[in-house]
């Protein structure tokens, strides 16, 4: 398919009413040379082209998604529309800023007060904040909030942070970028933190320990209470990293579990769209400890009116203002229909959904860790990889069948993982209908490996040339 | 619950192949002593009573005055298509494009994204994407730092103060020493913002040569409509240019989402952060898309990566590109000569005031009134006008400072009016 | 190079004499874990280096890496080769696929690593 960039044909799509105040122009030596070249095409080529584009991908409203760790649930159209309304998405955020302003924006301040507060609730949390961008972001907030702790404190001597080798590649990332050592500890056999390992790495040095819960194998860390009371016993801080809470809300609560901080990924467990990438949304969650830490200015109540105030020991801004705002009005939406028993079933049905494909594809695919799962199952292609069929192959086999594949670049663990996450939203015949697709290639790569290598054939490409793409790096069309 | 489709029967028949006698069994690792008893959570509604609610909340929020209001986010005209693209759902509800060949319209997308990044700023590579205008200042720091190996950095005067507020606490704990002025000797980088935070224009190529004679680097912050018409980034020797892109397309929407913009030197693109798609081919020699530099990254490199950012802002970048394709190469251009004319023709009319800037200015400006700005404003929003930002609200400027932005948006009429009411309201 | 006669580090690094300068390189094990390499990048001539130091970086598809100065020691060359054909590693990387020299060694600390025996008994504890 052409770029835009080779569409053009000196067109115009928008065009503007001519000037009503005589036209000026900056001296000559602050001009740029020559004006960028920016596509010059009609609407319809403009709409014909990402219309095209936009079927060369899978989403989840077209496809199933079980991509592990990811949550790829539904993305709810009612959240879609109550964050069009233009008092939300017209608002300018300065309106928070000015105090002569702030009576202009009561509603969206109701909103973020509102949404801090059932968010701290659903975790067991004392107070949340929705500033965090993503995941990452919030972890990176959590973990300054456990570094300001620190040093209110006068723990000067700590600068470790440990992780389990299982965590996500952002949580290292994340201790680092807040000024940490990361001190991995290993996983047992079960695919839970090895105890024993862990209470060897621990000691006076360590700030913090990054928990995933249920981790990232699916498995729930049921020594939780004995290693938060280790942590704690040394002043080290518990941080959990909810991108797995969609497995256990409304079972139990992090909070409760001992968890001093964490951050919630609204794109997951809350059913905002994942947008190609983003934008998401990683509000963080704090227990008593890390309170007068929160990022801010916060929104605060006086009697019936919401204002903005900053934290006396506050970490400052992490965002500059309510992160991704339109973002949060989704999760509200997502959560007050949903409610009580509605957030319940949340976990009770992506748990059950997990454990019935891992019942059904255990025969024909080796499970990483024995026993159930929670929100998602994890395989090894291993028994295959042997005869020649990677978890690669598996994947790309899938695409032909109609499925977007699970992830199989993580967990790092796991030796040609298949993670599977099918979430709460899919009905049974859905899951069928992968779990047949899955055995059928598990069958083929007994009877006719060959056929799986030459996967995906249904796409406008076949498999490309990342190697070529790395050392070529042509990023954009710059000419 | 509508978004839950399992049935009873469902329910009985999966947790059959499953083996397990409940729902409860299924939650047997977590130990009983740890389950949740209760929570402060209301019970569901139905979406029409919660659609209705969040309507009832959204309409306590004004967005009707005429806005003057800008201070990094502007109050731009968005083409009815950008929303009608982003809406396809085979956009909004895909994500990361792991999987490339099911994935090649993000792709594309993003490819044609950072062409218009690269062509916008003069510059030869641009990531898709960071978080916002501010964390984009901040992973400009940290990368400048990798290329010299240095660990100081010099903000400019001119650089947003909230951007200059998001750097210090993202940077806390990372050793860092952040100074003010101009000064490149033993720095990673200095960075200015252009136009400035208080809407004057500049031309910072002296100050890219200064900073390469140090072995410094520059750091551009700037306004992505302003490229319009002024000088860019690259043309002034910048070797990392970053932006807040919320001008290009994105809704205000109290403060997001929108999207962190960063573009760079060939020299340089080893150690920017983020993701990025490059061109390749497949086995038949077909033209495709894949990410790539992406072994540098946290799923890889983990401690050690350049960055912790894994979801982006791309769903924003793909509106930015879709903006961008329809305002086209004269839109740009046009909507950038509106803003400035415009934001001349009120600043002429406001001759009671004094102008605050010390040189030309683009689309927005400084005034000292004769009263409080927060005064003046109060008075203005009671004739349906966002005055502007009153600069003491984030500690740039004086009591009686307001900053006045001005977009395409604006008419004559809007202006003649806006003036004679801050006169008023401000004189007497 | 004879991988015979030079020194291993743990981090799959290897070192060897050549006159009165030490060569390092990457062994055969670790070039064929990183895949088909993309990208090298290489210290600055001239640099002093400690020993373990990160000195230069190697990328490809699906990993990255640093590269350690195995001992102290200043860069006296670098293979500018590899800038432009990092695939040379993968072909070769005892011989063309070097990475950097190394001058003002002492010798003493070369005796702390490897030889190739216990490198290649190392290695068995290597497998995936
Ligand atoms: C376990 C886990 N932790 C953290 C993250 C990071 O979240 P985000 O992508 O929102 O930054 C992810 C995202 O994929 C994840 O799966």
């Amino acid at each position: 398919m052409q770029l835009i960039y080779e569409k053009c044909r000196g067109r115009r799509a928008v065009t503007f009413d001519a000037l009503d105040v005589p036209e000026v122009k900056l001296p000559e030596a602050l001009l740029r040379e020559k004006p960028a070249e920016l596509p010059e095409v009609s609407e319809l080529d403009v709409v014909r082209h990402f219309t095209h584009l936009s079927k060369r991908n899978v989403g989840v409203d077209s496809h199933f998604y079980p991509l592990g760790s990811c949550t790829m649930k539904y993305n709810p159209k009612m959240a879609e529309a109550v964050a069009a309304y233009p008092g939300f998405a017209w608002l300018h955020p300065h309106l928070s800023t000015v105090p002569e302003y702030q009576a202009k924006c009561q509603g969206a301040l109701a909103l973020v007060y509102e949404l801090e507060r059932l968010l701290a609730e659903i975790a067991g949390m004392k107070a949340s904040c929705i500033q965090p961008i993503a995941g990452a972001h919030g972890e990176l907030t959590g973990v300054l909030l456990i570094a300001a702790y620190h040093r209110d404190r006068g723990n000067t001597h700590k600068d470790t942070i440990i992780v389990p080798d299982s965590a996500h590649g952002t949580n290292p990332a994340s201790a680092a970028i807040a000024g940490y050592k990361v001190l991995q500890v290993p996983s047992n056999a079960q695919g839970l933190v090895d105890v024993e390992k862990f209470k060897e790495a621990l000691n006076d040095r360590v700030a913090g320990v990054m928990l995933t819960c249920p981790n990232t194998h699916g498995l729930f860390e049921s020594n939780i209470r004995e290693i938060a009371e280790l942590a704690h016993s040394v002043d080290a801080l518990l941080y959990y990293d909810g991108a797995n809470l969609n497995a256990i809300i409304g079972q139990c609560r992090p909070g409760d579990l001992g968890f001093d901080v964490m951050h919630y990924n609204l794109h997951k467990t809350f059913g905002t769209p994942h947008g190609m990438g983003g934008p998401g949304s990683g509000p963080v969650g704090v227990g008593e400890r890390l309170l007068p830490y929160l990022p801010g200015p916060r929104v605060v109540k006086h009697e019936d009116r919401y204002a903005l105030e900053m934290p006396e020991k506050s970490i400052g801004r992490i965002a500059a203002f309510f992160g991704n705002f339109l973002i949060a009005v989704r999760a509200f939406a997502y959560i007050l229909h949903l409610g009580d028993e509605g957030l319940r079933d949340v976990s009770r049905m992506a748990v059950l959904n997990a454990n019935y494909i891992l019942a059904r594809l255990k025969g024909a695919y080796k499970p990483a860790y024995p026993g159930t799962c929670m929100h998602e199952c994890v395989f090894t292609a291993s028994p295959q990889a042997a005869q020649g069929v990677h978890a690669l192959d598996i994947a790309k086999a899938l695409i032909d069948c109609g499925f977007h594949p699970p992830t199989i670049y993580f967990p790092l663990t796991v030796k040609e993982c298949l993670m599977i996450e099918p979430t709460e939203t899919e009905n049974k015949e859905t899951l069928d209908a992968f779990c047949d697709a899955m055995l059928e290639i598990a069958k083929l790569v007994e009877t006719n490996p060959d056929s799986l290598h030459a996967a995906p054939v249904t796409t406008p490409v076949g498999r490309l040339d990342e190697v070529k793409a790395a050392k070529e790096l042509n990023c954009a069309k710059l000419q | 619950m509508s978004w839950i489709p399992a049935t009873e029967t469902e329910r009985r028949s999966m947790l059959d192949t499953v083996g397990a006698a409940s729902l409860e069994d299924l939650f047997a690792s977590i130990p009983a002593a740890l389950r949740m008893q209760s929570w402060d959570v209301p019970p569901g509604r139905s979406e029409m009573a919660v659609s209705e609610y969040l309507g009832r909340l959204s309409v306590k929020n004004d967005v009707c005055s005429v806005n003057f209001l800008g201070g990094g986010y502007y109050d731009h005209f968005i083409p009815a298509a950008v929303d009608a693209l982003i809406s396809r759902s085979e956009f909004y509800t895909a994500y990361t494009p792991y999987q490339p060949e099911c994935s090649q319209g993000t792709l594309q997308a993003i490819y044609e994204y950072q062409t218009a990044l690269c062509r916008l700023t003069d510059l030869e590579f641009a990531n898709a994407s960071l978080y916002d205008g501010g964390t984009a200042v901040f992973e400009a720091a940290t990368m400048s730092m990798r290329v010299t190996r240095r660990e100081k950095v010099v903000v400019h005067e001119s650089l947003n103060p909230v951007y200059r507020k998001m750097l210090e606490t993202h940077a806390a704990n990372l050793g860092v020493e952040i100074v003010s002025g101009e000064n490149p000797e033993g720095a990673a980088c200095v960075i200015v913002q252009n136009p400035s935070f208080l809407g004057t224009v500049r031309d910072f190529t002296n100050l890219a040569a200064q900073c390469h004679a140090a072995g410094a680097l520059l750091v551009v912050s700037f306004y992505p409509v302003s490229l319009g018409m002024i000088k860019t980034p690259g043309a002034m020797g910048a070797d990392i240019a970053v932006a807040e892109g919320q001008s290009l397309g994105q809704p205000l929407g109290f403060g997001g989402p929108y999207l962190g913009i960063m573009t760079t030197r060939k020299e340089c693109v080893r150690k920017m952060p983020g993701r990025i798609v490059g061109q390749t081919v497949d086995a038949e020699g077909r033209r495709g898309f894949v990410l790539t530099l992406q072994a540098r990254e946290q799923h890889i490199r983990r401690e050690k990566a350049m960055s912790n950012i894994c979801s982006n802002q791309a769903l924003c970048a793909l509106r930015a590109l879709v903006h961008l394709s329809l305002l086209g190469k004269a839109g740009l251009q046009e909507v950038a000569t509106a803003c400035h004319s415009k934001a001349e023709y009120l600043k002429k009319k406001l001759g009671f005031a004094q102008i605050v800037n010390d040189g030309p200015t683009f689309n927005e400006f400084a005034v000292r009134l004769p009263k409080k700005a927060g005064e003046a404003a109060a008075k203005l929003l009671a004739k349906g006008f966002l005055a502007g930002l009153p600069l003491a609200s984030v500690g740039a400027g004086q009591d009686n400072d307001l900053l006045i932005a001005v977009t395409e948006k604006r008419t004559r009429e809007e202006l003649d009016a806006f003036a004679a009411a801050l006169e008023e309201a401000s004189c007497n | 190079m004879n991988p015979s006669e030079l020194r291993y580090t743990e981090d799959h690094e290897w070192i060897g004499r050549e006159g009165d300068v030490y060569v390092v390189g990457i062994t055969d094990f670790a070039q064929d874990q990183l895949g088909d390499i993309t990208f090298i990048e290489l210290p600055a001539v001239g640099r002093a280096v400690k020993k373990h130091e990160e000195t230069a970086a190697v990328e490809s598809v699906k990993a990255a890496g640093d590269v350690y100065a195995p001992v102290a020691g200043t860069v006296t060359a670098v293979n500018e080769a590899l800038e432009r054909e990092p695939e040379l590693v993968n072909q070769d990387p005892f011989g063309k696929g070097w990475f950097f020299k190394l001058g003002d060694v002492d010798a003493a600390q070369l005796e702390e690593l490897m030889d190739a025996a216990a490198y290649t008994k190392f290695l068995e504890t290597c497998g995936d």
